[in-house]
This record gives C-alpha cells, sequence and structure tokens, in this order.
C-alpha cells in the first residue's frame, strides 16, 4: 500500500466517475480514456508490464477512438435538453451501491488465504509467447477466429443500406 | 489492508461505478462505456489475483486478462456497430426512445 498506489487508484475511480457524471458525451469519452490509463497504470504497478501495455494500445488506442467515432456519428456531442440521466435513475445508483457494498464487505472481511508473496514473480513476454502458442493454441485460435467474425459483423452491421437489397 | 485487498477494493469500485453508468445514463453509447469499466475491473482482480497467487509463474490469471481484453475489443467493435445502425433508423440513441422492434 504505498502512495503511488493511491494516486493511481484516485486518478482511475476519478475518471470512471467523470465518465459516469459528465453531460457532454465527448468529455465522458476522455474521461473513460484516463480511467483506461488508470487501469493500464495499476496493471503495470501489479508487475504485470505485458498486459499493461497490452490495456495502452487496446483500450486506450483502439477502444477509445472507436467511442469517439460513434459518438461523432451519432452526433452524440450535443446535450440533450431533458437531461442524460433516466428517469429510474435512484434505482440505478442504489443498485450499484448495493453491488459495491456486498463486494467490499466481501473483499475487507475474507480471511486472507492466499499467501502474500513479496517476491516479483518473473515473467518476461517470451515467457507469454511460449503459453500464447504452447498449452493456449486452442483459445488462441478461438480468439483469432472470433475477432475476424466480429471484424467481418461490425462492419456489416455498420454499412449503409443502398436501395434495400444489401 | 493488505495489497491485495486493495486492489480487489479499487476494482470493486470501479465495477460499481461502471454498473451505475449502465443503469442510469439515456444514450447507448454511455451504456457500453459502463461495460467497459465493469470489464476493464474484472481485469484488474484476474491480474491482481496472478500477482499475489501462489502460482504466478503458470500465468493462468495473465492468460485470462489478455484474452478478455481480446474479446472485450471484440464486443466493443461489435456494440458500437450496432449503436451506429439503430442511429440510422431511429435518428436517436437515447434507450428510452428506441421503443420499438419494428425497423
Amino acid at each position: 500500500m504505498t502512495v503511488i498506489f493511491y494516486l493511481i487508484a484516485a486518478i482511475t475511480v476519478a475518471g470512471g466517475l467523470a465518465a459516469v457524471l459528465l453531460k457532454n458525451l465527448v468529455h465522458c469519452a476522455l474521461a473513460v480514456t484516463i480511467a483506461f490509463g488508470g487501469i493500464a497504470l495499476l496493471f503495470l504497478s501489479l508487475d504485470a508490464q505485458f498486459a499493461g501495455f497490452v490495456q495502452i494500445l487496446v483500450y486506450i488506442g483502439a477502444v477509445a477512438i472507436l467511442i469517439v467515432f460513434a459518438i461523432l456519428l451519432t452526433r452524440g456531442s450535443d446535450v440533450p435538453k431533458d437531461g442524460v440521466f433516466s428517469p429510474t435513475w435512484l434505482t440505478g445508483v442504489a443498485i450499484a451501491s448495493a453491488v459495491f457494498a456486498v463486494m467490499g464487505w466481501a473483499v475487507i472481511n475474507s480471511v486472507n488465504a492466499i499467501p502474500q508473496l513479496a517476491a516479483v514473480p518473473h515473467v518476461t513476454v517470451h515467457d507469454i509467447g511460449v503459453a500464447l502458442v504452447g498449452s493456449y493454441v486452442l483459445p488462441l485460435e478461438i480468439l483469432a477466429l472470433l475477432l475476424t467474425a466480429a471484424t467481418v459483423g461490425a462492419v456489416i452491421v455498420a454499412m449503409h443500406e443502398k436501395g434495400g437489397s444489401e | 489492508m493488505t495489497p491485495l485487498g486493495g486492489y480487489l477494493l479499487v476494482a470493486a469500485l470501479m465495477f460499481a461505478i461502471g454498473l451505475a453508468g449502465a443503469l442510469v445514463r439515456r444514450n447507448a453509447i454511455m451504456v457500453l462505456i459502463g461495460i467497459e469499466l465493469m470489464l476493464n475491473s474484472a481485469n484488474l482482480n484476474f491480474i491482481a489475483f496472478w500477482r499475489y497467487g501462489p502460482h504466478p509463474e503458470a500465468l493462468t490469471g495473465m492468460m485470462f486478462a489478455i484474452f478478455s481484453i481480446a474479446v472485450a475489443a471484440a464486443e466493443a467493435a461489435v456494440g458500437l456497430g450496432l449503436v451506429i445502425a439503430i442511429y440510422r433508423h431511429t435518428h436517436t440513441t437515447e434507450l428510452d426512445k428506441i421503443n420499438r422492434m419494428k425497423g
């Protein structure tokens, strides 16, 4: 529990809160990018360098850009006059608070069954690559198929319909 | 509090924030952003348990987080494509106003 951890955690939570609370959708996209960056820093502070850089590449590099594209294509940057929150927002906040209360209570009260290893796990990108094409090769292939299908599907779904028969 | 507990608490808070965002916002894109925040907090749990677990050299949690990131990226692409397609039909992304299934 160092100062660095508290700092990164505060940045991450502030980014997430701003993303949920801000009215302008472009500001929300910016705030959620900060939250993604904070999570990447948390990964790095957990000695998971590869996962941290993957997080930066995929989320800050791709997903954030995708969100901005979607906002601009749907003219979502205009702030609606009748508010950005749904009429049942109180129920939503209550459910989210209850979920956080249950999870926080479980974390704080749990007996720490896992031994707290002080040693930093020595895992290089080489190890991860060997594991990916070794014991995890079938999930990797399925993931490649899923990514191809998702890319084709996203393009087909978002494609302009000309005339009616596409 | 142990370091693992701190990371788990941050992940729980981020999950609650993402859940609140998915539940209270009216814009479909904001609901997707909330889902992304929830997925990220789950990944943080995986990495934290991998780091403080008894067998970090087995790479299980790390691999699960990497695969989860890839699946979440595919989900974001398809979800935002759906939002754009719905916007083309109904000219709105407000979920309260999208109240019929006929195109």
